[in-house]
Order: C-alpha cells, then sequence, then structure tokens
C-alpha cells in the first residue's frame, strides 16, 4: 500500500509534471487536434437537418447537449498509445525505459494525462463557441452528474488506453500493431456513440452492443453528462468491470511479449 | 578476494529472421510464403567479470557484442544458458536489479527532447526514488565530473552531440548504479569530447568501482580504459584476456628503422643475419621480436656506426583489426 501510495505520489507526479512541461511545447498542434475532434458537431447538423432524433424521441435540444458531451468526452479519452509504442519500439526508444524500475506504459500514461491537461482550455472554448451558436442548449449539469460524469470519462480512457496498450504489445510479434489498431477503429467509430446515440440501433443490435466495451466509451458518460436517461450502476459497473477483464489480459501479454522483445534499432 | 559480479554460462542467443529473394518474383513469393529460419548468433559462451572491472568487448559488426551486453542488462531473453549479474537473473528486472545498473547506448537517447536536460534527470532521480536534494546533490556532483553546467537548462534538441552525451550518461548515472553497459559511448564524439568521456569513466570506475562492460570501435576507448577484453567472432569467444597480451599475440614483432653512417655500413648489417624489411641506401629496415629487442638492439649498437635509429609500433587499430577477421587467439 505504502508502495503504490509512493508510486502514485512521486514517480507518477513528477512524471505529470514533466510531461505537462513537454505538452506545453507542442500548444499549437495541441489546439489544433482539440479542433480535429468536432466530428460530433458534424454528426449532429445532420441528425437535426433530417429530423432523426425525432425517430428516437430525443428533442433537438438533449441530441445537441449529447454531441456536445459526445465531443467532450472524446477530447478527454482518446488514446494513441499504440502508435507511440510502435514507433519508439521499433525505433529503440523503448530499450532505456525497459531497464528502468517503472513500466514504460506509465510514461505514455502520464503523456496522455498531460495532453488532456494541455486540451482542456481548448475544449472549453470550443464548448463556449458552440453554446454561442446554440443558445438553447446550454444548461448547468446537477454537481453528482458532474463528478460522475468525470470518473465516467476517466474509466473510459482507462478502457480505451488499455485496449490500446494491449494491441501495442503485439508490436513485439507483428512489428506493425497499428494495422490491428486499424481494426478496432471501425466498431469504435460506430458503436461508440460518437456517430450516432446507442439507443437509436435496433432492440436487437444493442443488445448486442451492450456486452462490448464500445457504448461505455463515448454513449455512456456522453448520455449521463447531457442528462439523458441512462442506468448510471450499470454504465459505472460495466466499465469497472472491463477495466478488470482487461488489465490482466495487458499484464499477461507484456510478460509474454518483453520476452520476444528484441530490442530493434538499437 | 574481488567476488565475480557477472557470471556468464553457455550463453546462446537465437533471433528468428525472415528472408526475402530479390525482385518481383521474390516480393510475391514472400508475401505468400514467407520463409523464416533461425540464426544463433550468440554461441554457448562462458565468462566472468569481477566487480570494479573494466572490460571491452571486440568484435566486428555483427559479431554479437551488442547482443551480449542486451542480455547481460535484462533487455532481451537468453535462449540458451545462465546469466547472473549481480546476483540477479537480468531478464526477470527485479527492482534492485535495475537500480543497481544503466545502459548507454551512443546516439540513442533518453532525454525528453523538447526540454532541458535538468527536467530528464528529476524525472529519472523520482523513478529510481531518490529524493529531491539528494538528487540535486548528485546532478551537481555529476554535473562537476561531466564539466556540464549550463547546458542543463537549455532545450536537449539545441545541445551538441557531445552535450547531448555527457547529459545522457548524466541521466543514466543518476542513481549511482554499480554496473555499467555501455555500447559504443564514444560514437560520433569530436577526438576532445571522447577524452573527456574516457577521462570521466575512468574517475568513475575509480570513485566508485563500479564494473564496465563496454563495447566501442574507438580503440583508444578500448586501449585507455580496458585492462582485459573480449573479443567476440561470429557470436563466439575468440579471445578473453589480458589486452596487452593480446597486442603481444597479434604484433610479435617489432619494425625498427636503422639509419647507418655509411651504405658501407648498412650493407654489413643487411648481411648479418636480421630479418630485413627493406634498405634503401644508408637506411635499413628490419624486423626484431619483441622479446629480443634489448639484446638485438645491444649488438647493433656495438657492432655497427648507427646514427639514427627508430621503432616502430604498429598501429593500434591494424593491430585490432585482426581480431576482426581472425576466430581463435589461444594463448
Amino acid at each position: 500500500m505504502i508502495m503504490i501510495s509512493n508510486l502514485i505520489n512521486r514517480k507518477i507526479f513528477t512524471l505529470l509534471k514533466v510531461q505537462y512541461s513537454n505538452m506545453l511545447e507542442y500548444r499549437v498542434e495541441i489546439a489544433l487536434w482539440a479542433i480535429s475532434g468536432i466530428i460530433p458537431f458534424f454528426m449532429l447538423n445532420i441528425w437535426t437537418n433530417n429530423n432523426l432524433n425525432e425517430a428516437i424521441n430525443i428533442s433537438d435540444v438533449l441530441l445537441s447537449r449529447y454531441f456536445l458531451c459526445a465531443f467532450f468526452v472524446r477530447q478527454f479519452s482518446v488514446v494513441w498509445v499504440v502508435f507511440s509504442f510502435e514507433e519508439d519500439s521499433l525505433m529503440g526508444k523503448v530499450s532505456p525505459y525497459l531497464i528502468q524500475p517503472l513500466n514504460p506504459f506509465f510514461r505514455y500514461f502520464a503523456q496522455h494525462l498531460a495532453e488532456q491537461i494541455t486540451r482542456f482550455p481548448f475544449a472549453l472554448i470550443i464548448a463556449f463557441l458552440f453554446f454561442i451558436f446554440n443558445p438553447k442548449s446550454i444548461w448547468i449539469p446537477d454537481l453528482s452528474i458532474l463528478l460522475l460524469s468525470i470518473v465516467s470519462t476517466f474509466l473510459s480512457f482507462l478502457i480505451q488506453f488499455l485496449i490500446q496498450s494491449i494491441v501495442a504489445c503485439l508490436c513485439f510479434w507483428t512489428e506493425k500493431a497499428s494495422s490491428i489498431e486499424r481494426l478496432l477503429f471501425i466498431p469504435t467509430l460506430f458503436l461508440s456513440g460518437l456517430l450516432a446515440p446507442v439507443v437509436s440501433f435496433p432492440p436487437y443490435v444493442k443488445s448486442w452492443i451492450y456486452l462490448t466495451p464500445f457504448p461505455y466509451l463515448i454513449d455512456f458518460p456522453a448520455n449521463l453528462l447531457s442528462g439523458n436517461e441512462t442506468n448510471i450502476s450499470r454504465g459505472l459497473s460495466m466499465q469497472i468491470l472491463w477495466i478488470f477483464l482487461l488489465f490482466p489480459l495487458f499484464k499477461k501479454i507484456w510478460s509474454e511479449g518483453t520476452k520476444k522483445y528484441t530490442a530493434m534499432g538499437s | 578476494m574481488v567476488q565475480n559480479i557477472i557470471d556468464v554460462r553457455n550463453l546462446s542467443k537465437s533471433f528468428d529472421i525472415s528472408s526475402k529473394e530479390p525482385g518481383l518474383k521474390g516480393t510475391i513469393k514472400h508475401f505468400f510464403r514467407r520463409q523464416t529460419k533461425s540464426l544463433k548468433v550468440i554461441k554457448d559462451i562462458s565468462f566472468e567479470i569481477k566487480e570494479g572491472e573494466i572490460v571491452g568487448f571486440l568484435g566486428a559488426n555483427g559479431a554479437g557484442k551488442t547482443t551480449i551486453l542486451k542480455m547481460l542488462c535484462g533487455l532481451i531473453y537468453p535462449s540458451e544458458g545462465s546469466i547472473l549479474v549481480s546476483g540477479y537473473l537480468p531478464f526477470r528486472r527485479k527492482e534492485n536489479f535495475l537500480k543497481n545498473i544503466t545502459l548507454i547506448m551512443g546516439q540513442k537517447q533518453q532525454l525528453i527532447w523538447d526540454l532541458p536536460p535538468i527536467e530528464s534527470f528529476y524525472l529519472n532521480a523520482s523513478i529510481y526514488d531518490l529524493d529531491k536534494f539528494e538528487a540535486k546533490k548528485r546532478i551537481k556532483k555529476l554535473s562537476e565530473m561531466l564539466e556540464i553546467d549550463e547546458e542543463l537548462f537549455v532545450p536537449v534538441r539545441k545541445l551538441s552531440l557531445g552535450q547531448r552525451m555527457k547529459s545522457e550518461l548524466l541521466a543514466a548515472l543518476i542513481h549511482e548504479p554499480s554496473i555499467l553497459f555501455l555500447d559504443e559511448p564514444t560514437l560520433g564524439l569530436d577526438i576532445n569530447a571522447q577524452r573527456n568521456l574516457r577521462k570521466f569513466l575512468q574517475k568513475y570506475n575509480k570513485e566508485t568501482n563500479a564494473t564496465i562492460c563496454l563495447t566501442s570501435h574507438y580503440m583508444k576507448d578500448i586501449t585507455s580504459l580496458c585492462k582485459r577484453v573480449i573479443c567476440v567472432h561470429e557470436g563466439a569467444i575468440s579471445y578473453d584476456g589480458k589486452l596487452d597480451l593480446l597486442l603481444k599475440k597479434l604484433s610479435p614483432v617489432k619494425e625498427i628503422l636503422i639509419v647507418c653512417r655509411s651504405e658501407e655500413d648498412a650493407i654489413k648489417l643487411k648481411n648479418s643475419g636480421f630479418t630485413v624489411k627493406n634498405k634503401v641506401k644508408n637506411e635499413i629496415t628490419i624486423k626484431i621480436e619483441n622479446n629480443s629487442i634489448t639484446s638485438s638492439l645491444k649488438t647493433i649498437l656495438n657492432n655497427f656506426d648507427i646514427e639514427d635509429l627508430f621503432i616502430n609500433e604498429p598501429p593500434i587499430d591494424e593491430v585490432i583489426g585482426k581480431v576482426l577477421i581472425k576466430n581463435d587467439y589461444d594463448i
């Protein structure tokens, strides 16, 4: 317990601090990445212009809040560890990290968190602009809901981080793990709620989607934050369950993968 | 009695390598049926290294030196055999083992590119559980030894290669490891930077009694740092012993250029039983075995009218170069 708290207090905090300083060097790029995440607003436009929301009994206002929240959740749960790890692994940059008493994935984890902190003001500006053009959508979520949404968004980030870390570890076997990640991109895009709320799918399909981790990545936290009807305890439990399933899998694949590591490029 | 800190027994490493024939046909064939073969790059090697020793690993490109270092520091998994470093199995990468070692690879960096090195130092300090006060003390000590100061606060991307290498060393040594694995640490550095780095390593070894395993293609690194060398040829150890013994073995004779007072003396010298390499007017070059240099020179100076003489040591690079193409040096 003391060891864990020491790890969180010192290593992770210093990692975060250093990575945040590093991220601030890239503030323009981060602003552009934040802007590039506005897919949900395009989707909102398509939905409202075609009155598609009537079919699923969601008002214009709730739908616009949903897509704004989907934008926010996406901003704070986006993960690219597979690409970073693949590059570092192929270039041999991961070698010095492997012989340090800290799993290299903590570095990537801190990198992502630091990037999210850097991204925050840009996301707020985009939300502010959104409200200027959609004043009807302005709302103040309940404090408890806001806190639960933050927790849920963090859990969504953890799920995505674990999924991508598992895929990243495949680098030890295939060298091009990012191509496997592409396979996951399609279900993530369609089943996570980024393009459409999962509620809009036919009931039979929906029942299957809820068994996968995808709806808990964006749909659940976005519905929670926007005030749409959602089963909070079921959603949070499923997120925690997926983390508990994915974490041992990651540990196993990491331990097997490092035995295969050839330290290429170094 | 000095203890063995590294103990390697019958160590082997194989890699699966895929091969492809050249041309479009080869590419298509490779796409449908990939051929892989197992290549044994390290073949049944055994050696021990004592605490505080500096050992140079010599060998041609691809001989297996770096692979040995990578296995010693736990970066890659051995296929066969056993390794014990400081009492640990390196590949298990136990925290206490990792806190005891460091690996420095020339041209490969762990410093964060866009930040000043000092940020990476504090990060490494926290990774190795050093408190801020201790980290500060060590950074000060090492930066004085490495003669770096203002560079600590300049983004890494703006540092010269030499400054970067010094910073890399500081980052890699902040936890005061007792075993250093250095893979071509002077690669790409200018002569002064190379000399400074060697001086630093000597000092570090003297002050901390650290064990250093070093690979380098710069012979000056090896000759000025290592008393013992391990020559690796096609994955096997071809020589393990003292460097000066190896040099004597590889270069058993010295060439001596003798300038005689007259050409007649040179002719007399030529006919006196020495092995003559060449003779130009009154200058004659003879070959004498290392173990008879003193007596031979005495004979020459007593019996011939000599104006001057020069003993030519063969260039060390040329001598060591022989190691890279031969595979057996039993001494």
